[in-house]
Parts: structure tokens; sequence; C-alpha cells
């Protein structure tokens, strides 16, 4: 066998059904093993593609997402997509050519220094020197990139290690003394974690993307509990949505219900998060009066912004169900109701004052999908929209750039999406600023003739950015404005062989939706909304959650006066 | 309670903490361990690396400067690293430190030479090379010792010096 037939033979064994790849040079021999193995290849038309197709593969699936590409300029366009994974806990294994190890160092064709350029934004890497390493290095990737906290592993493999020979076994021990991440959780942390829930007032409880392997976990401590439940970006879907207890998403274009009651509560139970900014706004102002419970897999994560005063490191799929054993229904019935009147007094909001908005639109998605399909996201208002409007109810079926907000990444994950889901309709929802910068997937998505609807929520600027100078920059507005060289969506879909529409009107929206969601094929929408729009609530950067702009989102003078918390 | 870090007072002062780091001898595990360092923000005053007791390990000294909380935060960050075997973070009083120094001072007439052999005497350095216009001595122990006698030496003229930095170990515990 060569080194390359050891590589795909490898992948095999580790059950990886697809790989999302682009070939070039330094990749070749690799390439050519490809082609007798039974392991489906996507051909992506640029390496980021590849990248975030293979991350949104494991989000949607929970098995490995593979990709390759070639070495240099290849292996460079990875990188984007690798720290978006690992931003986001996302497990990837990418496999890149490089130049034969003679050259390495010389500045050779296409040659890069890889292994140090993806150290910074991958949980590991390697550079493998002989064949002889290949099956423990590819068993260690694999572990590495799936367990504990998950993320991006990056292989390096120089051309004359592809086509060097080897004929030793392909079982291989993993050898890694310095990873064992801590899966069982502390009995003792645990129970203290069980009596600061049970003295809690007003708990609430906040489950980040670790929440994504627990939906029933979470469901299940929550049935117990009635403890009210807020879902990060990350979080959507590991709790329905629709929920009694759900208050939806925290943070800077949170629910005011959400920041509300992280402002008012005595306890929060965080599961699997990180308190990004984006969630918590200025730290002093977060839960002032809050003890702070914070399950994570991952020790560096505890008291790394919000002190925890109950930290429980561990897998949620451990600590979750022990500690609902020690849990019974919690005595919190007035504030139940004082989060259920904030939730009736702070509904979402919006004006058809336009021939079409944003919000409705998501609306109708949800109607025609009746939230039975993945959504995947690029990144902007529409982003934010979507997880207010359309979050799924079902886990690993938002798909999102949350850490790295990366522009570029949801017609990729779609794609990636749609293959770990097969027969699931995923809806794109994308803005016309991120949609371009990966537009090349078009033919990927072609090729595949995937049902993915893509939904452009055209507004001709770079509608967050253009929020942000109207409302903080004096509406100085710098190098936002995108309509006057728009491409004509719907023709260049139809130029990439897929079916596109431009949609002016709210009638046209509904039907073509009802079409588009029905084809079972990918079809591009691009409804054309106003430019101004924005996004409200909104937490200013370096503000508390609790000194939100409320914009259209104020509540009509009318409704019922806002209920005081205790 | 408070939910909020960096807030309190007593995480707040910067201190100086001696890490030592047993990591495995793979390519490029000083690269990792450094970048983490720039990428967020900490600051090395001092770094040492050298073979241990086991094939294959080595034990690194990172002397970094930074409030309680910050630390914890170094110390969980460097054990996340897959090469990173353990982190022992040397408190005082925990722990026995030395360095190593090496010392060229200016000889210009044989009054000095005596006078500056004297004070090395007093601090227990060796004389590595002897020439008629310098001297190079040879210094281990704490820091004060050190800054002491580079003190004792500045009047006469410093040419050139180095310090390893610190090198620690952790004590046996009694019983």
């Amino acid at each position: 066998m060569t080194g390359s037939e050891v590589v795909m033979k490898l992948l095999e064994r580790h059950g990886v059904e697809v790989i999302f790849g682009h070939p070039g040079g330094a990749i070749m021999p690799i390439y050519d093993a490809l082609y007798d193995s039974p392991i489906k290849h996507v051909l992506v038309r640029h390496e980021q593609g590849g990248a975030h197709m293979a991350d949104a593969y494991y989000r949607a699936s929970g098995k490995v997402g593979v990709c390759f590409a070639t070495s240099g300029p290849g292996a460079t366009n990875l990188v984007t997509g690798l720290a978006t994974a690992m931003m986001d806990s996302s497990a990837v294994v990418a496999i890149t050519g490089n130049v034969a190890s003679g050259l390495i160092g010389t500045d050779a064709f296409q040659e890069a220094d890889v292994y140090g350029i993806t150290g910074p934004v991958t949980k590991h890497n390697y550079l493998v020197k002989r064949v002889e390493e290949l099956p423990q290095v590819l068993a260690e990737a694999f572990h590495i990139a799936s367990t504990g906290r998950p993320g991006p592993v990056l292989v390096d493999v120089p051309k004359d290690v592809q086509l060097a020979k080897y004929d030793g076994p392909l079982d291989s021990e993993i050898d890694l003394p310095g990873y064992k991440p801590t899966i069982v959780g502390h009995a003792g942390q645990i129970r203290k974690a069980a009596e600061a829930v049970r003295a809690a007032k007003r708990p609430v409880m906040i489950v980040g993307g670790g929440g994504q392997v627990v939906p029933r976990e979470v469901a299940e401590l929550v049935e117990r509990t009635g403890i009210p439940v807020i879902t990060t970006l990350m979080g959507i879907g590991a709790y329905p949505p629709a929920a009694e207890e759900s208050l939806g998403m925290p943070g800077m274009h949170g629910t005011v219900s959400a920041n509300k009651a992280i402002s008012h509560c005595d306890l929060i139970l965080g599961a699997g998060l990180r308190f990004d900014d984006r969630v918590t706004g200025k730290i002093s102002r977060f839960a002032p009066n809050a003890t702070v419970v914070h399950i994570d897999i991952d020790p560096a994560e505890i008291s790394k912004l919000v002190k925890a005063h109950v930290p429980v490191v561990g897998d949620l799929r451990d600590v979750l169900p022990r500690l609902t054993q020690e849990l019974g229904p919690l005595d919190i019935g007035e504030w139940r109701e004082t989060l259920a009147g904030w939730k009736a007094t702070y509904p979402e909001k919006y004006t058809l004052d336009k021939p079409l908005v944003s919000q409705e639109i998501l609306a109708m998605l949800r109607e025609a999908t009746a939230g039975e399909c993945v959504v995947a996201t690029e990144v902007g208002q529409h982003q934010m929209f979507a997880a207010r409007m359309l979050p799924t109810t079902k886990a690993r079926s938002f798909i999102t750039s949350g850490g790295l907000g990366t522009m570029g990444f949801g017609l990729p994950a779609a794609i990636g999406a749609a293959i770990a889901r097969k027969g699931e309709t995923v809806v794109l929802v994308a803005g016309d600023g991120s949609l371009q910068m990966n537009i090349q997937e078009l033919a990927t998505l072609y090729k595949e003739n995937l049902p993915v609807v893509i939904a452009i929520l055209n507004n001709g600027v770079l509608g967050m950015v253009r929020q942000w100078q109207e409302l903080f920059h004096a509406q100085r507005y710098s190098e936002i404005y995108l309509a006057d060289s728009n491409p004509d969506f719907a023709k260049l879909a139809e130029a990439y062989g897929i079916e596109g529409h431009n949609i002016h009107d709210r009638e046209t929206a509904k039907s073509a939706i009802r079409a588009a969601v029905a084809a079972k094929k990918p079809v591009l929408l691009n409804f054309f909304v106003y430019e101004a729009e924005k996004v409200f609530p909104m937490v200013p950067a370096g503000a508390g959650v609790d000194e939100m702009i409320l914009g259209d989102q104020e509540p009509d003078a009318h409704r019922v006066p806002e209920p005081v918390a205790r | 309670m408070s939910g909020a870090a960096g807030g309190s007072t007593d995480g707040s002062r910067n201190k100086r903490h001696v890490l030592s780091v047993a990591v495995r001898d793979k390519p490029g595990v000083l690269v990792r361990i450094a970048g983490l360092f720039a990428r967020r923000g900490f600051n090395i005053e001092s770094l040492s690396v050298a073979q241990s007791e086991r094939p294959g390990v080595s034990r690194t000294t990172f002397v970094v400067s930074g409030a309680d909380d910050t630390i914890e935060q170094v110390e969980k960050q460097l054990q996340k690293l897959i090469d990173v075997l353990t982190v022992v973070n040397h408190t005082a009083g925990r722990s026995v430190d030395r360095e190593l120094m090496l010392l060229k001072v200016a000889v210009r007439n044989p009054d000095e030479r005596v006078e500056i052999r004297q004070i090395a005497q007093d601090f227990r350095a060796r004389i590595l090379d002897v020439a008629r216009t310098a001297l190079v001595f040879e210094v281990t122990g704490d820091e004060r010792k050190m800054d002491a006698f580079i003190e004792q030496m500045r009047p006469f003229g410093i040419v050139e010096l180095i310090r390893t930095g610190r090198i620690a170990l952790e004590r046996t515990a009694a019983g």
C-alpha cells in the first residue's frame, strides 16, 4: 500500500462517508487513492467552502466532518473554516497535502507553513513525517476532534509520505497522555449545584452549544423542575422554542424576556456555554444578583469571564441526568408568572409597513416548513432575525457561525447539513452581502442537487454594519452600499442551473416559498426588503443586558403594564 | 453574591507565579505554548526548557506575572494543549527554585580585582574565566541573590550578563 491508500483505508475504518475537498498538486496521490475508494467526495469550488461543509456536516449529524485541500493556497483557504469550527466546537478532520519533505522549508511551489499557520485555529494539528505514523496520527486526529470539547484537527501530509510504501498494520493505539477530557462530573459538585438550584427563588437555565447533544436531558430537567430556559444562539434547538418555559435567546439581540430574566434572576444554571461577550454584554451588569452554576466539559471555560460559584466540569450527557435526579419541582410560581408577564408584554413585533419585511419572510418560512426543517444562516441582521423568528424545534438543526461570525459560512453550511440530513429540507437564511462571500458553492449545490431553499433577505446593504453606523456612528454610512452593484441573484442562480426568483411583494413571496419548500431541489428566492431595517432589541457594545435599546420592540401603549420582579 | 469576574479585589492584584510545565518532546510544542501566551495576552518574564528525568518529556519553567484569576486561566489553557502533560504552579514555600547567571565584569586595576573577588566569594560565585581586563562569574541561587550580585558588580562595569530564568521543583511533602 502507499501512504495515500493508507489514508483512504483509515478514513473508511473511521466510518467516514463523505469528504468535502478540492484537489491540487501536493494532494494528488491521495486523490488518486480516492478514485478507488467507496467514500463519496463532494467537489467544492473553494477550500473554505469545503471546511464549512465539513463543519456543518458535523453540526447536523454528530459525525466528524472531513475535508481535503492541497498545500499552500489550498490549505490557507481552509483557515477561516477551521477557525469557525474551533470557535463553535465543531469536530472536523482536515487533511492537507504538502510539498515533499525534502522541499519543506525551501519556499517550494505552493509551500506554506500550514502546521504553523493552523496551530492557533485548531484543537490540535499534525505534520506527518513518516508513513508509519499515519495510522496513529489519524486515529488520534479523530479521537481528539470528536471527544471532550469537540474541535477541528488538521493533518498535514507531505507528498513523499503519500507516495511511500507501507505494509504495516492499520490498527493503532492512540498515545495521548496529556489529553484526558473530564467526562464524569464530580458528585459533590453536582450535589452543590442541586442545592443551589433548590434554594433559588428566581432561577434560569441557560443552554449553549453543548446542549445540542442533550436535548432530551435538558427537557427532562425542565419537566421535572419547571425551570425557565434560555437558549443561546448556539443552543437553539436544544429546547423547544415554543415551550412555556422557553424565553428565547439572550444577549445583544436577545429577547427582552431573556435579558430581563438574566438581570433579575438569583441563579443561573449554565449548561454547555462559554458566556461569550455577545451573550453577557458588560460583565459587571450581567446577572448581578445571581449565583452561577456552570456546567461545562472544558475546565478553561469555568470562571473565564463570569465567575462560577458552583463549577461542574463534565459531559452534559453525564451531569444533567444526575443533576435532574437530585431535583424535584421548584417552588418558583411567582417567578414564572413574572416571566410569563414579560413574554406577554414583549412578543416578537414587526410592522408590515413596507412591501416586504425580513421578519415576515421568516414567519412565512416557518409556516411553510411547519418548523420541521434544518436552518442554516449566513452572518448579520438576517442571522439575528432568523435566530428569533425561525429557531428550530430540534437539536443539531440551527447551523450558524456564532463565535467567529463568518460571513460566507451559510451556503456551504447548508450544503454540508443537507448531505448530513438526507431527505430533510434545509432553509438557508442569507443576506445579499454574506451570500456573495462563498457564492461559488452554488455550483456544488447544483451538482449535488440538494433540497436547499436559499432565502436572501436582500436589503442592498451590509445591514448590520449599517445599523451600527446609524446608531453609533452618526449615520455616516461608510462602505456598506451593495445595491448599485449586486448581481441579479435570480439570473445568477439560473446561470448555475438553479431555479431563482426575484421577489418584491407579499403575495408572490408566500406562493414562492410554498413552492420552493415543496420542490425538494435547490431554489433561490431573492426577497427585496427595506434597507433601513434594524434588529431590535439591541444591547449596545459595552452596555449591560439591562440596557437594551428596544426600538420597534417597544411594547404598545395599550398593553398590560410591566410586572415588577420581586 | 456577585455574578461578575474580574471585579474581585483579591484576584486582581499582579503577582509573580512560577509555572512548571511538563511537555512531550514534539516538534512545535514550544511554539504552541508561546503562541498561546501571545494570543491570550499573557506575558512571559522568563522561560527555560530542558529535558526531565523521563525520556521524551521536557520540563519548562515559566515565570509569569498576573492576577490570580489570570494565572488560573493560563494554567487551564496550557493544560488544554494536547502535548502538555502537567502544569504545576509553584506557590511560595512549596517549591525550591534556582537560577543560574553568567556575568562578565570589567577589571581596570589590581585593587579592583581583589575587591571583586572578595565580593564574589561572599556570593559563592565561581570564576569561569580570567583575563587581564575582565572576569566571568557563575552564580546560582534565587532571584534576590542574583539581583544583589548584579548591584554589587555594577560599579565596576558589567560588560555582559545572561540569566537562565528560574527553574523549579515541588518539595516533597513532609512525612
